[in-house]
């Protein structure tokens, strides 16, 4: 499955904001760490306060913090956010030939299939998904030659 | 997204006490079997509890969980060994808690209480099947860190 570049800026800081509840992070900040244009994540992060997923904090220090329930939102949630997916989005079946509703029927399924995960999987599990990850010695040694150029 | 509980913050439950099922917990589970499907499987869980009761085993447990004297969930599963050309593991096939307390840690003692049973009987992994729209228990399932199997369950219609 492949994500539309704003649904990506907007995973990856609902993702940062959630694992530092407690802090307000600046945009300048999560665009810096996910290489992303600080223009892009600012209407990203705009689409993310009106869903109240996401609140901003002015003045010195200020910032963004997410305030949803991270174990109720999930993958889907914020996707549709910025794009449409599911078998929804995609055109009615050709109704003069059967090949064309036979693929659309299995094409279907693969969604089907595709949305249950999406709708399944929370932010606390993304979280949880994420830390398994950073100890995971064998992602560590690939972020690790990343991060140092090799 | 409107849905207040996308907001919406939980605490865990405190004072759950995870115990094994007795015969006097069935009418608790049916009726909390039948509030969350819709039927009422009366016979189904007597049998299945009789079937525990008289056949223990080291990776068999029917649980349920209480919060000061009441009880609030319950969690039944086994090892099964080999079936589909698996691996002998842990299977989840009931688990269920009170609407009231959901969101409480319950369903999570719950199954922490199953797994511990399967690792002592010597297996390294559980599995359970869930209804791809049950939105609710899929995601539960999947804040325990289950993912996807290599199994598909596949069906068909019979003429």
């Amino acid at each position: 499955m492949k994500l539309q570049k704003a649904t990506m800026c907007g995973l990856y800081a609902v993702l940062e904001l959630a694992t530092h509840r407690d802090q307000q992070i600046s945009a300048a900040e999560i665009a810096s760490k996910y290489e992303i244009s600080l223009n892009h994540l600012a209407k990203v992060l705009r689409t993310l306060v009106r869903a109240r997923l996401v609140e901003s904090v002015r003045g010195a220090g200020g910032g963004y913090r997410f305030c949803g329930n991270p174990k109720r939102v999930t993958l889907l949630d914020i996707i549709q956010l910025f794009e449409e997916v599911g078998p929804d989005a995609e055109p009615a079946p050709p109704v003069d030939h059967v090949e064309g509703r036979t693929l659309h029927k299995v094409l279907r399924e693969i969604d089907d299939i595709a949305l249950a995960s999406l709708r399944a999987v929370s932010i606390t599990t993304l979280l949880k998904i994420n830390e398994k990850q950073k100890r995971d010695p064998e992602v560590k040694a690939v972020v690790g030659r990343a991060a140092s150029g090799g | 997204m409107t849905s207040s509980i996308k907001t919406a913050q939980a605490m865990p439950a405190a004072d759950i006490k995870i115990r094994s099922a007795a015969f006097e917990d069935v009418p608790f589970i049916v009726m909390l079997d039948e509030r969350a499907t819709g039927h009422s499987k009366c016979c189904y869980w007597r049998e299945l509890f009789a079937h525990f009761a008289q056949t223990p085993g080291e990776g068999r447990a029917f649980l349920v969980a209480e919060q000061q004297g009441r009880l609030v969930g319950f969690i039944a599963g086994e090892i099964r060994a080999f079936e589909f050309g698996a691996e002998r593991c842990g299977w989840v096939f009931a688990l269920n808690v009170d609407q009231d307390i959901r969101v409480n840690n319950v369903g999570t003692r719950l199954f922490e209480a199953l797994c511990e049973r399967f690792s002592s009987a010597g297996v390294e992994k559980v599995r359970t099947m869930v209804d791809r729209d049950n939105d609710l228990v899929l995601a539960f399932f999947r804040s325990l860190g289950m993912m996807t199997g290599p199994l598909i369950q596949l069906e068909k219609e019979l003429d």
